[in-house]
C-alpha cells in the first residue's frame, strides 16, 4: 500500500482530529458551565442535566460527560495506531502498537496464564481508559475516575466477572466456599467477597479524588500567597498570580501522572489476579478433560 | 436554637474527619516496613533491583488502600456532609 497517497492521509488527519476535538470540546464546556468565581471551589461533578425517569431521575454529569469524551478519543488514538497496517512492520506507528499489544499479552499471560488469553483486549481496554481518565486532568478538566459512580461501575463489571469464574466450578463448591474453615465463618466471608469491588473502586476513586482536592487547594493558596506578595501593585499587575506558575506543575507530576498511571496498572492488575483465582488452573485441566473423555464417548 | 445546632453539627463534622485521619498512621508504618525491607533486599542482590522495586511499588499502592479510606471519609465529612445534614435537620424542625 502507498502510504503516501492522499486518500491516507485525509483519513490520517480526520483521526488525529478525532482525538483532538473531544478533549477540544470538554475544555469548551467546562469554561462555558463554570461561573466565574474568585474563591475555592471544591465540589463534585458538575450536573448538567437531569433526565426524568419512571423509577429514578438520570443525572448527566460532568464526569459521564467526561468520560464519554474520552472514550472518543481513546477509539480515536486505537484506530490511528491500527490505519495501515501492513504485514512488514514500516512505520513506527505499527512497531508502536506492535509493542503495546505485546506488552499486555505478557502481562496477561504471565499472570492470568494461557487459558485467559482472550482477555488481552479487555484487560487493555481498562487499562488505557482508566490511564486516560486519570490524565485528562493535566489539560484542566475534571477526571470521570475522581467520581465514585465511574469507577464503581468498572469493579462491579469486575465482581461479576470474578462470579462467573467461580460459578464455573460448580454452584455447590462456591456456596460451600463460603462455609470453610468452619460454618461460623459465612458472614466474614460474604462480607469479604463483597468488599472486593467497594476496595477496587475506593482505591482508584480515593487517589484520583485526593489528587484533585489537594492541587485545588495548593493552587488556591499559592494565589492568595501571591496576592498578598503583589497586592500592593495597581490593577492588572495586583492580581497577577505568578506563584502559581512552576509549583503545581511539580505536583501534578506526582498526583495526576504517577498516581493515575500506578492505579490504573494496579487496577487492571487487581483484575487480573482477581478472575485467575476464581478459575484455578486444576479446575480448568480437570474440566478439559471431562470434555475431552465426552467426545472420546460420542 | 437552630443556631447552636448546625454549629454542633458542623464541630462534629470537622472533629470527625481528624479523626477520620487517623487512618493514615496504620499504611505510614505498613509502607515504611516494606520500603526498609525492599531495601534491604536490593543492598543482598543489587541484580534484582528492577523486580523488587517495582513489586514493592505495587505492594505500597495496595497497603495505602485503608489509609485512602480514611481520606475518603474525611472528605465526604468535610465537603458533604454538613450540607446533608442540616438539610435533615431544618425538614426535621419544619
Amino acid at each position: 500500500m502507498d502510504n503516501k497517497s492522499l486518500r491516507f492521509k485525509v483519513i490520517d488527519w480526520l483521526l488525529i482530529a478525532l482525538i483532538i476535538l473531544p478533549l477540544v470540546a470538554g475544555i469548551v464546556l467546562k469554561v462555558v458551565t463554570t461561573p466565574a468565581s474568585d474563591s475555592i471551589e471544591i465540589t463534585g461533578a458538575r450536573i448538567y442535566a437531569v433526565i426524568p425517569m419512571p423509577l429514578q431521575d438520570l443525572i448527566i454529569s460532568e464526569s459521564q460527560v467526561n468520560s464519554w469524551l474520552v472514550l472518543l478519543s481513546v477509539l480515536g488514538v486505537s484506530l490511528y495506531f491500527a490505519h495501515g497496517l501492513s504485514v512488514k512492520p514500516g512505520t513506527k506507528r505499527q512497531l508502536l502498537a506492535e509493542w503495546a499489544v505485546e506488552k499486555v499479552e505478557g502481562l496477561v499471560r504471565d499472570n492470568m496464564g494461557e487459558r485467559f488469553i482472550g482477555y488481552v483486549p479487555f484487560i487493555a481496554a481498562i487499562m488505557v481508559i482508566s490511564a486516560f481518565s486519570s490524565l485528562i486532568s493535566l489539560i484542566g478538566l475534571r477526571p470521570p475516575t475522581a467520581d465514585m459512580n465511574v469507577v464503581a461501575g468498572w469493579a462491579i463489571l469486575v465482581f461479576v466477572l470474578i462470579t462467573y469464574y467461580k460459578l464455573k466450578g460448580g454452584l455447590l463448591p462456591y456456596v460451600k466456599g463460603f462455609f470453610e474453615p468452619l460454618p461460623i465463618f459465612a458472614p466474614f466471608n460474604i462480607i469479604g467477597e463483597l468488599a472486593t469491588p467497594v476496595s477496587m473502586s475506593f482505591r482508584h476513586y480515593g487517589n484520583v479524588l485526593s489528587g484533585v482536592v489537594i492541587s485545588t487547594l495548593v493552587t488556591f493558596a499559592l494565589q492568595s500567597l501571591s496576592k498578598m506578595v503583589l497586592g500592593w501593585l495597581p490593577g492588572f499587575l495586583g492580581d497577577f498570580p505568578f506563584l502559581q506558575a512552576g509549583l503545581p506543575a511539580i505536583l501534578s507530576l506526582y498526583l495526576d501522572v504517577f498516581s493515575g498511571l500506578m492505579q490504573a496498572f494496579i487496577f487492571a492488575m487487581l483484575t487480573m489476579l482477581y478472575i485467575a483465582t476464581g478459575f484455578p488452573e486444576e479446575e480448568y485441566e480437570a474440566r478439559q478433560a471431562k470434555k475431552r473423555a465426552r467426545r472420546a464417548a460420542a | 436554637m437552630l443556631e447552636l445546632a448546625i454549629g454542633i453539627i458542623l464541630a462534629g463534622c470537622a472533629i470527625g474527619a481528624g479523626l477520620a485521619l487517623i487512618a493514615g498512621i496504620g499504611p505510614g508504618i505498613g509502607e515504611g516496613n516494606a520500603v526498609a525491607k525492599a531495601c534491604e533486599a536490593i543492598g543482598r542482590q543489587p541484580e534484582s533491583k528492577g523486580a523488587v522495586t517495582s513489586t514493592m511499588i505495587m505492594g505500597c499502592a495496595i497497603a495505602e488502600t485503608t489509609g485512602l479510606y480514611g481520606l475518603v471519609i474525611g472528605i465526604l465529612l468535610i465537603f458533604v456532609a454538613p450540607n446533608l445534614f442540616v438539610n435533615i435537620l431544618k425538614n426535621a424542625l419544619k
